[in-house]
């Protein structure tokens, strides 16, 4: 999981977006890229990505939008995705979560005080054969219950 | 019912037929147990509705390509799983389709639930009442019964209620976007249908919406994240609208008035384009206009003007009673027209006698109709028994007339517009089609889009170089002036590296003539590498322009006044027919010179004669013969001598021998160049009528007031740039008492004419009889036709959609030499810098009607573009306050610092008169035709702290000469 950068250059985002530029449908390229060097996509890319494709504003923000995962701010310093899909639910991952966000003081999407942990929801990890399923920054974990959420967070806070 | 239109007619039928149409091989279904053939890649859903039947829809449009994301369109083909949509489904031979049974319908109700369980049913207190394919498709689905309830103790997610029955905020609910003045946008009413994205992108070609979001989430939005749709790149050409099948984006007239109950076809009085509306009405009150989706030049698109700027009909400034005054100096005084009358007929009759018969003239507008106009010019040839006439093509389009006259024969453009669609490399030449004729700038675009290549020759970045999805191949950005020096450069490349088509030339030129072009040309003088210096164009780009425009397939060039309006204008026209010729580009589809004429019926006003040296039909005053038909019409001597043009008639007026000057819905102290000569000409001169809707400018110098009537208060036609005469029908009364053409009768009875017309129809008769391009029009065809390009006679009785099919009009088509001469305005150490000019979307012209709209929210003041680099040597911000000198005058406006002008260049609008750009113009003027040179003005920039001696004197006179006496008790 890249963290966020507070410096962000106009020449490191002309760089990224010149690096992906040539590629058939380099948007989604370009975006991920962006996201893996500044931890979100930054406002300042947007309009040299329109200009560098020739689509508008409006078009960005269409793909942008659709993609929960691009962000528009940076995260914290790991991302916690709790399942909340049919299979999760019905062994008790509502409850699961209800209860870690309840424990961290967040709603869905925030980030904790100390910006150590942002929880998202996700629908369907595959792992419904080990439900209920999270995953923290690129792991995934089965099986989660309140104990294995409470050493995830440790960790993440370590 | 809003779906009575008039005239009511086979077009009437306004059925969506769901998808494009396809052209292909035919191909045969059965639909229901009919039959159908239909060109191959038609969808299922269009070879339906051909056979009459209508499948339920909500996505799709017969303006948009197939998006299958409704899912009400489903059917059921035999022999294959499932139920497809039938919008996406391409036809296929022996396809046996069943559009409606027991599945089908159970599965359109579940849909149309789902929809209507986020959608609010306050149906009776909507604006789409009567009017919305979501409740039409209610009805059609048979719904009777929504079955989705909120759970216990919580609400259903929806996005149309505020607040919950507790009183909580519903976080999907958004507020009306209300920002546009003319449209709102209402989010809780969306189905999500993305039928007005796909509208913005694939008809105007502005990619200004989006969906935002997935699933539940999904909004449409306009521009990115926080914008709305003011702020966004919306242009407000009103077509999301139209493509709503709901009241989500939804005209604020009708959400004011209510649905319209008829519908009259007529023809927008805006720019050349000559797009065709349905001006939808209640009563004589217009609730909206709607493009129509059978006008042969807009294809059923609109721009913000057309559609929306029309509320300067009914604008309190309108004067609707007739005014005279003895002295300019004087407030005006109310009187009847019977007074207003005698008194302009008796002062223009005595300035006769006392300084001879040619003391006195007209100049026609472009803005009125063709029998408004030929009452107008044969009111001074009949009338007043002298040929001064003229017209504002003067100042435009008149180059065309004569360059493409002496080329092809004819000063007509060539093609229509529907020929864009078949075009492979477009070259656009001094013309801004995205702002100056949005209309076709869409239909050029969506032709880019598909793969067109684009040369754009100007010396500013207009919008066409680069916009979303659009980008020219080559943008010549050449010094302003020096056209003819490119446009030859471009001959030479093609002449010396042997691209011309000799096949078209040997048979359809005078070779003799070729070959002297052919040695002219390709002369090294004329290299691009020669002219580099002098153009400021790179050599190795013109080359590769010129390559590509040779080599590229259909070429097809579409200019406007940046060719014309130069000291050289005739000779830049003369260039492109040249290079149309030299790439055998004309006769056939796809290919042509297409002058973008800038007025609804400047073409019009030109074709009735308005120029004092031709009468109706390009014909010299000079021939007997053609005197003879006039003469034998209207049974008076025609004089033989030609007459004054409008800067010999402010000359004269300056020297005293010219008088008086009847002017018909023109604004000339604002569109003419060098404003200061115009007033000074105006107020030498003793009787100065204007006919108009408004007090503009020029009536600061009149003494007769003639009030005016708009295009919605009058019959007539207007013919368009393709040369397209379309009707022009009366849907209100004129609220000033007469329509334009009453009054010059009037006025022309009231100098004892005895004319006794009483329809427009009347007149076209008239014109038909003594004009033979005109021979074959009638009412009755236009009325059966809908619209007719001429020539229309007896070789072409359905007109003639493109010209020179199997030979030029004159015969042999004619290369001329076309020899650069600079301008002699030229910069210099106290000008360094040179001023071009141009227009703007939302306004129109000098802004008499767009500045009395709406529309002022998008361009409330002229600005002057001006580069970076030139701002920062004189010490110039963003939003400066900024001196403009030229030789001629100087004036103050706001600086709008952009790289969209090479260095050396700036730019400005001239909408707003109390810019007065035209103070700074020049008088110099095109050699063969007057046209002034308004592209090219050396002047110099500088920094100030507000308006100018001259513009504040200015204003303070424009307030002294628009008093108004109250009327007399």
């Amino acid at each position: 999981m890249p963290t966020a950068r507070s410096e962000i250059t106009a020449d490191e985002i002309a760089q990224i977006i010149e690096a992906h530029r040539g590629l058939e449908g380099p948007l989604l390229p370009m975006l991920h890229a962006l996201q893996e060097a500044f931890g979100f996509v930054p406002a300042e890319a947007h309009q040299p990505i329109c200009d560098a494709l020739n689509i508008t504003r409006a078009e960005l923000h269409g793909v942008i939008s659709f993609y929960h995962d691009f962000r528009k701010a940076p995260a914290g310093r790991h991302v916690l995705k709790i399942c909340r899909a049919e299979a999760c639910q019905s062994v008790g991952g509502a409850a699961l979560a209800e209860a870690t966000l309840k424990k961290l003081g967040l709603d869905w999407h925030g980030t904790s005080a100390d910006g150590a942990v942002t929880v998202e929801p996700v629908y369907c990890l595959g792992l419904c054969a080990c439900a209920p399923a999270a995953m923290i920054d690129d792991r995934v974990v089965g099986r989660v219950d309140d104990a294995k959420i409470e050493a995830m967070i440790e960790e993440a806070r370590a | 019912m809003k779906d009575f239109i008039i005239p009511w007619n086979e077009r009437s039928d306004e059925r969506d037929m769901g998808t494009p149409a396809k052209e292909g091989k035919p191909v045969t279904l059965t639909i229901d147990g009919f039959e159908i053939t239909v060109p191959e890649g038609t969808s299922v859903m269009r070879a339906a509705a051909e056979a009459g039947i209508q499948v339920p829809k909500l996505c799709a449009s017969d303006n948009l390509e197939a998006f299958g994301s409704c899912r009400l369109c489903a059917v059921e083909i035999e022999g294959r799983r499932g139920l497809p949509a039938s919008c996406t489904t391409p036809v296929a031979p022996g396809m046996v389709v069943q559009t409606q049974n027991e599945k089908l319908r159970k599965l359109r109700r579940g849909v149309m639930e789902l929809y209507i369980s986020d959608h609010p049913l306050d149906c009776l207190t909507c604006a789409a009442n009567g009017d919305c394919e979501l409740q039409d498709m209610a009805g059609a689905v048979g719904l009777r019964d929504v079955r989705y309830k909120a759970p216990e103790g919580a609400g259903l997610a929806n996005h149309f209620e505020a607040r919950d029955t507790s009183g909580q905020v519903n976080p999907e609910w958004l507020p009306k976007d209300d920002s546009n003045p003319y449209f709102s946008y209402d989010p809780s009413k969306c189905i999500v249908c993305n039928r007005c994205v796909r509208a913005c992108e694939e008809v105007q070609g502005t990619f200004a919406l989006t969906i935002e979001g997935r699933g539940f989430d999904s909004r449409v939005s306009a521009g990115g994240a926080g914008d709305d749709f003011l702020a966004s790149d919306c242009v407000s050409c009103g077509a999301c609208v139209q493509a709503c099948p709901t009241a989500t984006l939804q005209e604020k007239s009708v959400i004011e008035l209510g649905t319209p109950e008829r519908s009259v076809i007529t023809t927008c009085a805006y720019c050349g384009v000559g797009c065709s509306f349905k001006a939808e009405m209640q009563g004589d009150q217009l609730v909206r206009m709607v493009p129509y989706k059978h006008g042969k030049a807009n294809r059923g698109h609109s721009c913000v003007k057309g559609r929306f700027a029309y509320g300067y009909a009914t604008h309190k400034d309108r004067i609707l009673n007739p005014m005279i005054r003895e002295t300019i100096d004087e407030p005006w005084r109310e009187v009847s027209w019977d007074e207003a009358l005698s008194f302009a007929a008796t002062k223009l009759r005595g300035l006769q006698e006392v300084h001879g018969r040619r003391s006195i003239g007209v100049i026609t507008s472009s803005r009125c109709t063709n029998e408004e106009t030929f009452l107008v010019q044969k009111l001074t040839r009949a009338v007043f028994g002298n040929n001064n006439t003229d017209t504002c093509a003067r100042v435009c389009h008149s180059p065309t007339g004569y360059g493409l006259g002496q080329a092809f024969g004819t000063s007509a453009g060539t093609q229509d517009f529907d020929s864009v669609e078949k075009t492979d490399v477009v070259v656009v030449i001094g013309a801004n089609p995205t702002d100056g004729h949005p209309v076709f700038g869409s239909r050029l675009k969506k032709r880019l889009r598909e793969g067109a290549k684009l040369i754009v020759i100007d010396p500013r970045r207009i919008d066409l170089v680069k916009s979303a999805h659009i980008q020219a191949a080559h943008h010549l950005a050449l010094k302003p002036g020096t056209n003819v020096a490119v446009l030859t450069a471009l001959s030479h490349v093609i002449v010396t590296e042997g691209l011309m088509d000799e096949a078209f030339i040997r048979e359809r030129c005078d070779w003799d003539e070729f070959q002297d072009y052919a040695e002219f040309v390709s002369d090294p003088r004329h290299s691009p590498e020669a002219t580099e210096a002098l153009t400021g164009v790179p050599a190795a780009e013109l080359r590769a322009a010129a390559r590509l425009f040779a080599t590229g397939g259909n070429g097809a060039i579409y200019y406007g006044l940046g060719v014309t309006e130069h000291s050289q204008g005739s000779t830049s026209v003369m260039g492109i027919a040249n290079l149309a010729m030299l790439t055998g580009n004309l006769g056939r589809p796809g290919v042509g010179v297409n002058p973008l004429r800038g007025q609804n019926n400047v073409q019009g006003s030109c074709d009735m004669g308005s120029f004092p040296h031709e009468l109706p039909g390009y014909r010299h005053v000079k021939l007997p013969e053609v005197r003879e038909i006039f003469e034998q019409a209207w049974g008076v001597e025609i004089d033989p001598e030609p007459g004054l043009r409008i800067n010999n008639m402010l000359d004269a007026a300056v020297d005293g021998s010219f008088k008086g000057l009847y002017i018909q819905g023109e604004d000339i102290l604002q569109s003419d160049p060098d404003t200061k000569h115009v007033a000074a000409g105006l107020a030498a001169m003793e009787c100065v009528i204007v006919h108009d809707l408004f007090l503009n400018e020029t009536a600061n110098y009149a003494h007769v007031f003639l009030p005016g009537s708009t295009f919605l208060e009058k019959d007539g036609t207007f013919t368009n740039a393709e040369r397209r005469i379309n009707r022009v029908r009366k849907v209100m009364a004129p609220r000033n008492g007469y329509a334009d053409w009453e009054v010059t009768q009037l006025l022309a009875n009231a100098m004892g004419a005895g004319w006794n017309y009483t329809h427009p129809a009347q007149i076209m008769e008239e014109i038909a009889a003594t004009t033979p391009s005109f021979a074959g029009v009638d009412y009755a065809l236009l009325e059966e036709k809908g619209s007719v390009q001429w020539p229309c006679n007896e070789a072409h009785p359905e007109g003639t959609p493109v010209m020179h099919v199997d030979g030029f009009v004159r015969g042999k088509g004619r290369f001329i030499v076309t020899e650069y001469v600079a301008t002699d305005e030229k910069t210099g150490p106290r000008f360094p810098l040179l001023l071009t000019t141009g227009r703007i979307l939302s306004q129109y012209n000098v802004g008499a009607q767009t500045r009395r709209t709406e529309n002022v929210v998008w361009h409330e003041r002229d600005l002057l573009e001006i580069h970076p680099h030139d701002a920062e040597q004189r010490g110039i911000k963003d939003g400066d306050w900024v001196r403009l000198a030229s030789r001629t005058g100087e004036t103050t406006l706001i600086a709008k610092l952009t790289d969209r002008v090479s260095p050396g260049v700036v730019y400005t609008t001239f909408h707003h008169p109390d810019t007065q750009a035209n103070v700074i113009t020049t008088d110099f003027s095109d050699w063969a035709t007057n046209c002034p040179e308004y592209k090219v003005t050396a002047v110099q920039v500088g920094p100030s702290n507000g308006p100018t001696d001259w513009q504040e004197e200015y204003a303070a006179r424009t307030e002294r000469a628009r008093r108004i006496l109250p009327a007399a008790e």
